[in-house]
């Protein structure tokens, strides 16, 4: 009977309003005790002491890019990524190439993640054929097929039409809609914030509003339905406004945040560096000091760090020819520590909650949780040790990070995925 | 400041010449007192300077241009410096290789400048930080010209005693203009009251946080102005959600002869060129007395003599002493 026996860590259940110094045992894969444990001679035994248990982390979007771009990250190197940064669980994104818009797609995606062996890898469906933004895609045999979730994700879905219809459909199915809020006509060619930088650096700007106006009517669609709705990447103060009174209003909406978004502004994109270059873009300081006020007051639901590998070649190229995103799983703990909790916008506990029950609560999935009986993901980490991010260490393929050599306080030592070790600092 | 020139040994530091913002007051003067020297060469019977004897120049052109692109060859032939002609359709590009990729070609052959116009804002910087040539900015997107900027004050300069106090207006395609951006910096930090004029659609986002005064009404202003700058208009943006006609934009924004009556009778007419003749400028005008339209094609070539001599001193400096960005 294998057993492993974490002592005297700092344990933190969300889940179950757990926040107390004591012990987890896991045997055969399940989280089987927690208290006051004493280690017989067979058990694996991990000291936590001054360490934080945490049931292990999840990040509900990411970009593993497989299949078509197996040369930026494959759902293997992602998942080392992912475990390497404390997630157990992730949800790939099904912007690949061919889309992830069918039931073989699908299972393509579990069954490489079977053989990866690492994280609890899910997929997400596209929404619509192709991610074209016109015929819905086969939502029911993807459900089959194992989806936690439809996106058309680095798009949003253009038609409101199609976007009803999508809403209607998939609420047959109690998936969640997520959807990248960008009105492409407002959007434009647009490749960072349109402001103050985008003016003076001569770059096509995107305006706020691109995102603003999805929100603000697919909040109205969602109404009209049973389906559940989830914005991506939230990033401009009025948008997490209009969140915010639809949640007062009880429509059945969530968000997440990223790394980026909270500590970064489009000041950033002066150099022309495309490693600030994202989607949605950079934005101002009170944007950032806005996603902190949305996350405190209970506005943003979760933390996701949209990790988007690409090839340095890439991103060489000039910042509007460049592709947007970053690299996100290894570093991005530390990062909201330092957004978080080092600014006393929440506490730990409730950071915790943000990485886990309620990614797991969006999706469906039965994670995010130390109950007794659960399956054993657990992620030990070190709140209080420096370390200084360096690309180079990374297990991604890719290396398009701007937080490559900033400072941080925290990071994972253990990363626990059924019961199995499968990542430890060394 | 026409007279005044800057102090003898005023030493230039900047290895590139990426834009005209940030550059201070001495920095501009320094190139024109240059470039005025330049002048005077071009009107010698024999028009050859040896500054750059032996110095090779690389013409990148990834964007079409025919007399930004000639000015450069004709500067670096009058430097003595030899030139490779690069344009995008002639390149590698087409095959998939990046700007860093051919760039780094090119000074593998030993380049010890380049000359680059490219489609996307910042193009000029990103070779500037991948090749140890020095590098020139001939337009990059719509972020800066810098030569365009220094060769339209250099022509006001001439005309007039001190660019302190005046007014200036740049009329037309604001939004997508490196020449209005490379204006508005050094026209502001010389001291002009700059003026936009045109459609809020051709406006950039943040153009509140300029250091210009934003005109939608230009019958309203023009009798004000010491200069007015047109700037090109695409056609490909006529009909367009921005223009809703030619005959609209011009009756709004055209430097008609009509126009011409309220203005100042010594206001100087400048156009970047090229000229779309019936659209932003009617041809009387642009071939009037007030226009200084070829006499700043004749300023552009001692500009970019200067430009080029200057960035070439500043690669020789110590590393500590140049300014590399």
């Amino acid at each position: 009977m294998s057993e492993l026996l974490i002592k005297d860590g700092r344990v933190i259940d969300p889940a179950n309003k757990i926040d107390t110094v004591s012990d987890v045992l896991i045997r055969e894969g399940k989280i089987a005790e927690i208290g006051s444990v004493k280690a017989s001679g067979e058990m694996k035994t991990i000291d936590a002491k001054d360490k934080y248990v945490v049931p292990g982390l999840i990040d509900l979007h990411v970009h593993f890019r497989e299949p078509g771009d197996e040369g930026k990250e494959t759902i293997a190197s992602g998942s080392h990524a992912a475990v390497a940064g404390g997630f157990t669980s992730v949800a790939c994104m099904p912007n690949t190439q061919p889309t992830i818009d069918n039931e073989a797609t699908v299972e393509y995606v579990y069954r490489q993640a079977a053989e990866a062996n690492l994280a609890n890898v899910y997929a997400t469906g596209a929404i619509t054929k192709g991610r074209d933004g016109e015929e819905l895609a086969e939502m029911g045999q993807m459900v089959r097929g194992g989806v936690v979730a439809f996106t058309d994700d680095g798009t949003g879905v253009q038609d409101s039409g199609v976007m009803l219809k999508a809403f209607q459909y998939a609420s047959m199915f109690d998936k969640v809609i997520m959807q990248h809020c960008q009105d492409d006509a407002i959007a434009g060619n647009g490749c960072m914030n349109s402001g103050y930088q985008a003016t003076v650096l001569g770059l096509p700007g995107m305006s706020p509003l691109a995102e603003e106006l999805m929100i603000a009517r697919d909040l109205l669609l969602v109404q009209q339905t049973k389906a559940r709705y989830h914005v991506q990447h939230l990033s401009t103060k009025k948008a997490a406004q209009i969140i915010r009174e639809a949640k007062q209003q009880g429509i059945a909406v969530t968000t997440e945040v990223s790394p980026h978004h909270l500590l970064l502004t489009e000041d950033c994109c002066v150099g022309y560096d495309t490693n600030y270059k994202m989607n949605p873009p950079l934005r101002r300081q009170e944007d950032v000091d806005a996603m902190r006020q949305a996350v405190a007051d209970g506005t943003i639901d979760c933390l996701a760090t949209d990790h988007a590998p690409h090839l340095s070649s890439e991103k060489e190229l000039e910042f509007f020819n460049a592709p947007p995103g970053i690299l996100g799983l290894e570093c991005a703990l530390g990062l909201y520590v330092k957004a978080l909790i080092d600014t006393k916008t929440i506490d730990w506990p409730r950071m915790i909650a943000m990485m886990t029950h309620i990614p797991a609560d969006i999706l469906s999935i039965d994670k995010g949780t130390l109950a007794i009986g659960a399956d054993a993901d657990v992620t030990i980490i070190d709140p209080t040790s420096p370390w200084q991010v360096d690309v180079e260490k990374f297990y991604s393929k890719s290396r398009n990070c701007p937080f490559h050599g900033w400072d941080l306080t925290a990071r994972a030592t253990h990363t626990i995925v059924g019961g199995e070790i499968k990542f430890q600092l060394g | 400041m026409k007279k005044k020139s800057s102090s003898k040994d005023f030493v230039w530091r900047r290895k590139h010449l990426l834009g005209l913002k940030g550059m201070s007051a001495d920095e501009l003067i320094h190139l024109f007192n240059t470039a005025e020297g330049f002048k005077e060469i071009s009107q010698r019977s024999i028009k050859k300077a040896p500054a750059l004897r032996g110095k090779v120049v690389g013409n990148l052109f990834f964007e079409d241009s025919t007399r930004t692109r000639t000015s450069f060859a004709l500067a670096v032939s009058r430097l003595s410096a030899d030139i490779v002609e690069f344009t995008a359709k002639a390149s590698s590009l087409s095959k998939g290789e990046t700007l860093r990729d051919t760039a780094r070609n090119l000074e593998a052959m030993g380049i010890d400048m380049v000359v680059v116009r490219h489609k996307a804002g910042g193009a000029a910087n990103l070779l500037s930080q991948c090749i140890d040539a020095c590098v020139i900015n001939a337009g990059d997107g719509y972020h800066e010209h810098p030569t365009q900027g220094l060769l339209d004050i250099f022509t006001i300069r001439e005309l007039r005693q001190d660019i302190k106090g005046l007014k200036v207006a740049i009329v037309g395609d604001i939004a997508h203009s490196r020449v209005a951006r490379s204006n508005i910096w050094a026209l502001h930090t010389l001291g002009a009251e700059v003026f936009l004029v045109g459609p809020p659609t051709l406006m950039p986002s943040a153009v509140s946080q300029l250091p210009v005064t934003v005109c939608h009404d230009f019958d309203s202003i023009i009798g004000q102005m010491d200069v007015l700058n047109m700037l090109r208009v695409q056609f490909e943006r006529i009909g367009s959600p921005v223009i809703p006609s030619l005959l609209e934009y011009s009756r709004l924004f055209a430097l008609t002869e009509k126009r011409m009556e309220k203005a100042k009778s010594d206001v100087i007419v400048m156009h970047p060129g090229p000229m779309n003749r019936g659209l932003e400028i009617e041809g009387t005008v642009a071939d009037g007395p007030n226009s200084t339209v070829l006499r700043q094609v004749s300023n552009g070539l001692a500009v970019r003599m200067a430009v080029l001599f200057l960035v070439n001193q500043a690669s020789k400096l110590p590393a500590d002493e140049r300014i590399d960005s």
